[in-house]
């Protein structure tokens, strides 16, 4: 009886293990061939993939666009977002309360919806040219934002609120005791909303599409509308990025298991 | 005494900078809408918008097959899903993170290039994907979408008491009985965090939709078409029912009393 649960839990892990990972392996595979279709013959292997991935003028300038589109908003978010947090925390309580439930708006709304409004603000209402990249920043902004805010709050409830206090009485400014003091000690959340930000920034379609130059493309964008075009090329291309962006991803994330373990393991140590 | 009280006074002026964003790129942009989706293309006062909407059959059922398929899919999602975080929680394995993790992994990855490589394989398998335009919506969601039910399940149960479900047994209670008597009831929190995570995109992500070939329009699409279609007003009235539609769900599961823990999107 207890074996039988047992196979049949790994079973069903495997299973849906597969379903996820199946497409993007077979994927990765077909990008080192020649083949034009997924499941088609295969005639050789070939790197012609990556190479056109980073040959080819379009694909270079929107990987490098959405590079740094995602760094510049979730910089400007984190700057923000951080600040925001810490006035927010030591505001009068309707203050705090506004503010929490305005925070929550985008962290809520569908990116169909927060896209679509701020087009129309910004750019229908308001007349801001698209060209200038206000509206696409802004949009990426509020996107992220949120986030570092919601990341940073938690940190600033569990620090000692005497510390500020400290520097200030030991001659400190309130800029320094901000800098020197406080920042440092909410550096862990800080980073972490700046990464959820790159991220965030990286996976958005609606707000980008809704914001963006006519000529300005983002990985997601791209993708979408080479789907709808008929260029082989660029298509097989698009697996090459794949395969690197999942390369990537696992690396990342197997580097900072690392890092926590052997956090971890120090930190126990002691 | 009253230098602390001055200074104290410039910490909390931090957050008028933040204050005045969200002021003019949160709130501006919602009173926008609903002034556009009250107004025709002159500005002149009007509920044409409104009546378009519910007079019209195609959007009307537009409005109902999108509430369809996010049921289904967060169904779909809900079924997988549970299974998975039980049996992630429950296993004595020592490295389950690691596990989590490749369960959870594929959110780092572009959704588009994900759906790319889950398109090529519906085509592969089913020829014409257009022929199965519902099965391949829930296909696409559920694939897109199944991290984010996940983590939140995976969190409740895995903080569970463990001490409940040993008393529940020593009681007498048989697994059939403990699961339904004890474990589901204290992982309703998760299936509810889980469950605003999918319905809600499943409802206005058209893109997965619209890169599997697929001819299905859900409520994100009509957004989409008015936006090519330079039609602010109409698409203002959409926003605006979707709006209310996200602030109904919202209220109903009560995320705001909870927040900073919002489930998976905020999990990194």
């Amino acid at each position: 009886m207890k074996t039988a649960k047992k196979v049949i839990s790994v079973a069903w892990l495997v299973l849906i293990l597969a379903f996820i990972y199946i497409p993007i392996l077979l994927l990765a595979v077909y990008s080192f061939t020649d083949a034009t279709v997924v499941g088609g013959s295969i005639d050789g292997f070939s790197f012609q993939n990556y190479i056109t991935l980073f040959k080819n003028e379009e694909t270079r300038s929107m990987i490098g666009g959405t590079i740094l589109l995602a760094l510049g908003s979730a910089l400007i978010a984190t700057v923000f977002g951080t600040i925001g947090a810490i006035g927010t925390f030591y505001s009068k309580r309707t203050a705090k309360t506004l503010i929490n439930f305005a925070n929550q708006i985008p962290v809520v709304n569908a990116d169909v919806v927060t896209g679509f409004s701020l087009c129309v603000l910004l750019i229908v209402l308001l007349g801001i040219s698209k060209d200038t990249f206000v509206p696409l920043v802004a949009g990426h902004v509020v996107l992220c934002a949120p986030f570092v805010y919601l990341s940073v709050m938690p940190r600033l409830k569990q620090m000692d609120n005497n510390l500020y206090e400290a520097a200030l009485d030991l001659g400190a400014t309130p800029a320094q005791a901000l800098f020197k003091v406080v920042i440092p000690q909410l550096l862990p959340g800080i980073l972490s909303g700046f990464m959820l930000a790159i991220t965030l920034s990286l996976d958005d379609y609606f707000i980008t599409t809704y914001t963006k130059p006519s000529t300005f493309d983002t990985i997601s964008t791209y993708v979408v509308n080479a789907t709808k075009g008929g260029q082989t090329d660029i298509k097989t291309a698009l697996w090459a990025l794949s395969t690197i962006i999942f390369l990537i991803v696992v690396i990342v994330v197997v580097l900072m298991n690392v890092v926590s373990g052997k956090k971890k393991t120090t930190e126990e140590r002691i | 005494m009253t230098k602390t009280l001055k200074l104290r006074f410039n910490r909390k002026q931090l957050c008028i900078p933040y204050a005045a964003f969200l002021i003019l790129f949160v709130i501006c942009p919602l009173l926008v809408i609903i002034y556009y989706a009250f107004t025709d293309g002159t500005g002149q006062f009007t509920f044409d918008n409104l009546v378009n909407f519910f007079s019209n059959g195609n959007t009307l059922g537009t409005l109902l097959n999108s509430i369809g398929i996010s049921v289904v899919t967060t169904l779909v999602c809900l079924v997988i899903a549970y299974p998975v975080a039980y049996i992630l929680a429950r296993s004595k394995f020592r490295k389950k993170y690691v596990l989590l993790m490749l369960f959870v992994l594929p959110m780092w990855i572009n959704f588009t290039l994900r759906i790319t490589a889950l398109k090529e394989i519906l085509t592969a398998i089913e020829t014409n994907i257009a022929e199965y335009p519902f099965l391949n919506t829930v296909i696409g969601m559920t694939y897109d979408f199944l991290p984010f039910m996940i983590l939140p399940l995976y969190t409740t149960l895995s903080k569970l008491d463990k001490s409940l479900i040993e008393a529940a047994e020593d009681l007498g209670a048989n697994g059939f009985t403990v699961f339904m008597r004890v474990i589901l009831p204290l992982s309703v929190p998760g299936i509810i965090s889980g469950v605003t995570m999918v319905l809600l995109p499943s409802m206005t992500n058209y893109v997965v939709l619209d890169m599997l070939y697929n001819s299905t329009y859900i409520m994100g699409s009509l957004i989409g078409s008015y936006f090519a279609a330079y039609d602010w007003n109409n698409g203002s009235m959409i926003s605006l029912i979707l709006l209310i539609i996200i602030f109904i769900i919202t209220l109903a599961t009560n995320r705001f009393s909870d927040s900073g823990e919002s489930g998976g999107r905020t999990v990194l």
